[in-house]
């Protein structure tokens, strides 16, 4: 991407856009005490793309309504208002209600805590999982490697979402933070590889050298020296992660192959679609919206807020001009690819 | 080079027996099984319970120790026997060689077109980068890839099949249309496709004409540029022999697993579009506990995900022969 925005920012602004940041970016507060310089020196370039303003502003409004939103908003409940109630006639149902009263607002509103907690679960189970196959594997190298290798090799082959749909119906978890593993239950591979690929020349770095040199344990290296190098590369990923998460959610969610006991925008979806009539007439169209825009917007914020922190990291999006004089010692066949294709 | 091989595809066949085993172990895993489902469902249907427990019984198989029964299950998979469906009565080698070739034609379809778009997109941005061109397309780009396909699905069954009528809602054609290569079937047939391609297209443009923008803007970057722009080469030479071609190979290998993955997809899509392919019969399967069924399609998605994945690692070398075969062709 160009980056265009003007640098006139106000000093003020910058700071308080970059403590937002930190909130959004980081999500594990005691890793970002720990690894700070690490996550907000390259979060503080991230700030400056608007990309990553704008994705962490949205994903702050998903949090601020998932948390202090459901405190203030009313819960949905059948005949809480008039049936059938188009958007926008009363401040009591701001945006309709559905054919047995339920409030469209306060249906949306109240899935969101439970989405938000599938992301984390997911994103975390996903990415940890990742870092640790993947810098083992690569640090390591010999017969763990091949091992390791194989073992994501294996795991990244079997299509995921068929796979979670067939885990679903055996396991048929209820709890959002289960479902969040679950949809990742595959998800870590592709990015193990790729993570793999670049501790490779991590661990050829002088100080990483150094370090064993010394006798220091492998985990303290990794810890140390090897993984902050690349937490730039894992927090991308782990918004690409929540994206696949939101999505796959929602979808398994509309078809009604996941428990329906916890509130989500793909039941809601679901109703809209099969139960309030929305294909018929037509004018029931916004119960369909609000859901859909809910989705769209929480998978825009991830998404811009990754492409944001990628120009942090990705040689490859970097522009011509600072592309020319950089020297590209990563494997860029590995760093380019598509650990996001699934849908 | 050919150890490469050897070793590429020990891993293929492995992976596939992994999941071999998994769906074997799977089944068996299920809670209450495929019998109770079935009895559950003759209930509802108010079959007589002595004839229940009739049809039941003769369904039961003996229990036989779990390796012989893995043996077997592997056996009859060798032999192409995938069990026969529960829910349809028939065969489930029979229902998915019926319906495979429907979801395999809508899938190529999309990601052909959408990687067609792509890579001119994509190159397009990259030539002019920087300019409001690049800024606006990044951000259309951004906005596509926020939508799931299944938003979109909806979306335009709603609009354009219920609303205007312009387009089928579902089937993968009319009644009536006889399967032969005519010219009535083909369109009618593409017609039904339409809106199911449409909406993998649309969504999954965003990303990928990203990507061909990183790849062209890097080899843009390259010396290799320069020097053919000194050298005084036409503009459309360099955009094709040396820009188009350096930067559409990495996305090679990511064309071929996307149609794999895009088959893991179809249960969502097809359900959306009551579209009769692979994915509304493993919903089907799905819902109604059809394991047999279930697992059989879940074995095919994953051998077509595999072979996909493994050619696109083999002949990665064959495109791109800068690429020497071994890790770094592993790419994905």
């Amino acid at each position: 991407m160009k980056h265009t925005e003007s640098k006139t920012e106000s000093e003020d602004e910058f700071s308080f856009g970059a403590a937002q940041s930190d909130v959004e970016v980081t999500t594990a507060d005691r890793l970002r005490d720990f690894y700070r310089e690490f996550i907000y020196k390259p979060g503080l370039v991230a700030w400056e793309d608007n990309r990553t303003r704008i994705g962490a502003t949205i994903l702050a409004v998903y949090v601020f309504v998932g948390t202090v939103g459901t405190w203030l908003y009313r819960s949905p409940s059948t005949n809480q208002s008039e049936r059938s109630l188009q958007p926008f006639q009363t401040m009591e149902a701001p945006l309709g209600t559905t054919s047995s009263g339920e409030d469209v607002l306060a249906m949306a509103i109240h899935a969101t805590p439970e989405m938000l907690i599938m992301i984390l679960s997911g994103g975390i189970f996903a990415t940890a999982l990742a870092v640790l196959i993947g810098t083992v594997a690569g640090y390591k190298g010999g017969t763990t490697d091949r091992v390791l290798t194989t073992f994501s090799d294996v795991a990244m082959s079997i299509p995921g979402l068929p796979l979670i749909m067939v885990l679903a119906v055996v396991v048929s978890p209820e709890r959002a933070v289960v479902i969040g593993i679950l949809i990742t239950i595959n998800y870590w591979a592709g990015l193990a590889r790729s993570i793999r690929s670049q501790v490779l020349t991590i661990r050829e770095h002088s100080y990483v050298e150094a370090s064993r040199t010394m006798g220091v344990s492998t985990p303290r290296i990794l810890l140390k020296d090897v993984i902050p190098n690349i937490m730039p590369y894992v927090l991308v990923n782990f918004a690409n992660a929540a994206r696949y998460v939101v999505f796959a959610s929602v979808g398994l969610y509309y078809l009604g192959i996941l428990p329906t006991s916890v509130a989500n925008w793909g039941i809601q979806l679901d109703n809209a679609y099969s139960q309030a009539g929305a294909l018929s007439g037509g004018g029931t169209m916004y119960q369909l919206a609000v859901p859909m825009i809910a989705i769209m917007f929480l998978a825009l914020g991830l998404i811009l807020l990754a492409q944001g922190m990628d120009r942090v990291f990705n040689p490859r999006v970097r522009t011509r001009l600072a592309g020319e004089s950089e020297s590209e010692t990563e494997d860029d066949e590995d760093a380019a690819a598509p650990t996001e294709v699934m849908t | 080079m050919n150890n490469y091989y050897v070793k590429r595809t020990g891993r293929a066949v492995l992976t596939l027996w992994v999941t071999v085993t998994l769906t074997f172990g799977l089944i068996r895993a299920i809670p209450g099984g495929p019998l109770e489902m079935l009895r559950a469902r003759l209930v509802r249907q108010g079959v007589d319970p002595a004839r229940i427990d009739s049809i039941i019984q003769s369904r039961q198989q003996q229990s036989q120790p779990i390796y012989v029964e893995y043996y077997e299950y592997m056996s009859s998979l060798l032999s192409g026997n995938l069990g026969e469906s529960f829910y349809f009565r028939e065969p489930v080698s029979k229902i998915i060689t019926d319906a495979l070739p429907w979801t395999v034609f809508i899938m190529v379809t999309a990601t052909i077109i959408l990687f067609a778009i792509a890579v001119v997109w994509g190159a397009l941005i990259a030539y002019k980068e920087g300019s409001k061109f690049d800024t606006v397309s990044s951000g259309v780009a951004i906005l596509l890839s926020s939508i799931p396909f299944y938003v979109l699905g909806i979306l335009f069954v709603v609009v354009f099949s219920y609303k205007f009528g312009v387009f089928p809602a579902r089937y993968r054609t009319s009644p009536g249309v006889s399967p032969d290569l005519s010219i009535t079937f083909v369109g009618n047939a593409l017609y039904h496709a339409a809106l199911p391609i449409a909406s993998i297209v649309i969504t999954q443009v965003g990303l990928q004409t990203l990507a061909m923008r990183g790849n062209s803007i890097q080899v843009l970057g390259e010396d290799f540029v320069r020097v053919a722009r000194l050298r005084g080469l036409s503009d459309r030479r360099i955009a094709v022999r040396y820009v188009g071609r350096n930067a559409i190979l990495p996305m090679y290998t990511g064309f071929l697993t996307l149609i794999g993955f895009n088959l893991g997809g179809s249960v969502i899509l097809e359900e959306i579009f009551t579209y009769t392919g692979i994915g509304y019969y493993m919903f089907e399967a799905l819902i109604n506990r059809d394991y047999p069924l279930m697992m059989g399609i879940f074995l095919v998605i994953t051998t077509a995900l595999v072979v996909s994945v493994y050619i696109a690692d083999l002949t990665y070398g064959l495109v791109d022969p800068r690429v020497k075969s071994g890790d770094s062709s592993e790419a994905y």
